[in-house]
């Protein structure tokens, strides 16, 4: 699936739900089932602080794909980065440093992104996009 | 006799105060807000926003300096909003009264303005472990500069200074101490008059960070005897921009001005300049006019409630919800003091504070999650951050009841 395919169907996927209970509900589930960073990759620079809870993102090269891992001391954070992760990785870097991720604000998420959250979601973009930087500049 | 032990919520009547609150009556995602964030800001009765909104509407000028009219009118209005602080703290002088913009550049005025010329290499400030970081930065940045040390008053794990620890702490270098009446993140009342007296019988001066305090107490600075007090508007329910730095009129006629410009001064040519006298030395420049008659506002809307009203009210909603708070599984108090004022922080065990922050805003409460600027207290119970409800005089316990039932809910959709 393309980003934009895998976007729509998270979108699909939340419009199932009839409200904010569940769909945070929802996001717990997918923090709680994320693909977990190995530990010996948990170090200082993987780290992405925000004011309150913190992200640790991974990125590797495979046949060309970026493969992202990721892990947050807090569970709504982890629930946030699936969902990045699940759009992103396993795709070209020229398709990430592409993608629009217009479903953040589809799913009504955007409120994360602002930066009083300080939950680090716009700064976890931000590194996974910089990640697919250095990976297209290295090709 | 139980009949006859008054319930002090009979004495406020909570629904007529509440209705002063507009923003009280406002829906957040879609429920009736509960603002239980009143530590990081109390909101406005409609006084002060009236006032607020008088100003600009028909009142506007600039102060102490035009002949005309309006200026004069405001002039006036200004300086008797200072009277009204001077009178809340019982101040000898209304030019004790030093408007800032808060209680951060009040602690910056003084932290500079002091260094000037009674701190040296060697010399050492005390401050306290539980202290905000604008009570600690702008003291840990003097000491950088001038080479001096800063001491620390260390805590008990219930969340109370160690009075014989501080007496330690003291030397005859000792220049200034500055310590936090009431915390922001723990609700303990620090005994801060027993402090200044110690301080005094080494003839070192006090300042107090009231930022937490003035909300919840009555605060006398003639019979505490301090040197300095501060605080902000926007805490107690007056605007934003705005605060004050009390000083005895001996300290303030000592300390060099901190900031210069216009306002400031009696004569200027450009060899020399002669200062104006209190409390004009400390004022630079156009006021914040709207805050302080704001800030006079919210002081005369509080004092028709009155606070030992206030407090013994707040206090029944402590005990209220620290009672219900401490039946919950895994929940932890975090600042267990004798004496706190309305102020809950907590943590709940496996779970991250921002989580339970974020599904509590989905259900219409406001609490403070993280570390409430004072990441050195974090680090001393090894925690992250908390969850703190911090409560005022328009708050209820059908509130209470709502929270802890919310809460209840967010923890068993977290587990
Ligand atoms: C104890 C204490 N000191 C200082 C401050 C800083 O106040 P302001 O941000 O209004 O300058 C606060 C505000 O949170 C506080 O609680």
């Amino acid at each position: 699936m393309t980003i934009e395919e895998i976007e729509n169907e998270i979108v699909e996927e939340f419009e199932m739900f009839e409200d904010w209970m569940q769909r945070y509900e929802h996001l717990i589930d997918l923090g709680k089932s994320m693909p977990m960073i190995e530990e010996k990759n948990k170090t200082e620079d993987k780290l992405i602080k925000g004011c309150q809870s913190q992200v640790w993102m991974h990125s590797e090269l495979k046949d060309g794909k970026i493969v992202y891992t990721a892990d947050s001391d807090a569970i709504i954070t982890k629930g946030m980065v699936a969902l990045m992760i699940r759009v992103l990785s396993n795709h070209t870097p020229q398709e990430i440093i592409d993608s629009k991720l217009d479903f953040i604000e589809k799913i009504g998420l955007t409120k994360h992104l602002s930066p009083t959250r300080s939950n680090g979601l716009l700064s976890m973009i931000k590194q996974m996009k910089l990640d697919a930087i250095a990976y297209a500049a290295k090709s | 006799m139980t009949e006859l032990k008054t319930s002090t919520s009979l004495l406020l009547n909570i629904e007529a105060i509440r209705a002063d609150f507009p923003i009280l009556s406002r829906k957040v995602n879609g429920k009736q807000l509960i603002y239980f964030d009143n530590g990081a800001t109390a909101q406005k009765p409609v006084s002060v926003i009236d006032a607020i909104d008088t100003y600009y509407k028909n009142q506007n000028a600039n102060i102490h300096r035009g002949v005309h009219t309006l200026s004069q009118e405001i002039t006036v209005a200004y300086e008797n909003a200072r009277t009204t602080i001077q009178k809340h703290l019982n101040a000898k002088h209304a030019h004790e009264i030093v408007f800032t913009s808060g209680t951060t550049a009040s602690v910056n005025l003084l932290a500079s303005s002091f260094a000037k010329k009674n701190i040296q290499a060697g010399d050492e400030i005390i401050i306290s472990a539980m202290e905000h970081h604008s009570n600690i930065l702008p003291w840990q940045q003097l000491c950088e500069e001038k080479d001096a040390l800063l001491k620390i008053i260390p805590i008990s794990k219930e969340g109370e200074l160690i009075i014989d620890e501080f007496e330690k702490l003291i030397s005859n270098k000792t220049k200034i101490i500055a310590v936090t009446h009431i915390s922001n993140t723990l609700g303990t009342i620090n005994p801060i008059k027993k402090i200044i007296a110690i301080a005094h019988s080494k003839n070192i001066p006090v300042m107090i960070d009231g930022a937490q305090a003035v909300p919840h107490t009555a605060v006398d600075v003639q019979e505490l005897d301090c040197d300095f007090y501060v605080f902000s508007g926007h805490k107690l329910f007056g605007p934003t921009g705005v605060g004050v730095l009390y000083g005895k009129e001996k300290w303030l006629n000592e300390l060099p001005p901190y900031q210069v410009g216009g306002g400031t001064i009696k004569t200027v040519t450009f060899e020399k300049t002669e200062y104006a006298d209190l409390p004009l030395k400390f004022e630079a420049g156009t006021p914040h006019i709207a805050g302080g008659i704001g800030l006079a506002a919210a002081i005369d809307y509080i004092n028709t409630i009155g606070l030992e009203k206030i407090a013994a009210y707040e206090h029944e909603l402590l005990l209220y919800a620290t009672d219900a708070l401490q039946k919950i599984d895994g929940l932890k108090i975090i600042g267990t003091a004798k004496n706190k004022v309305s102020v809950i922080s907590f943590i709940v065990e496996g779970l991250h504070p921002f989580d339970i922050g974020t599904l509590l805003d989905q259900m219409g409460i406001a609490v403070r999650t993280g570390h409430h600027c004072t990441q050195p207290l974090m680090q001393f119970y090894g925690v992250p951050g908390t969850i703190r409800a911090s409560f005022a005089f328009y708050n209820t316990k059908q509130e209470i009841d709502e929270f802890v039932k919310t809460l209840m809910r967010v923890i068993n959709m977290l587990k």
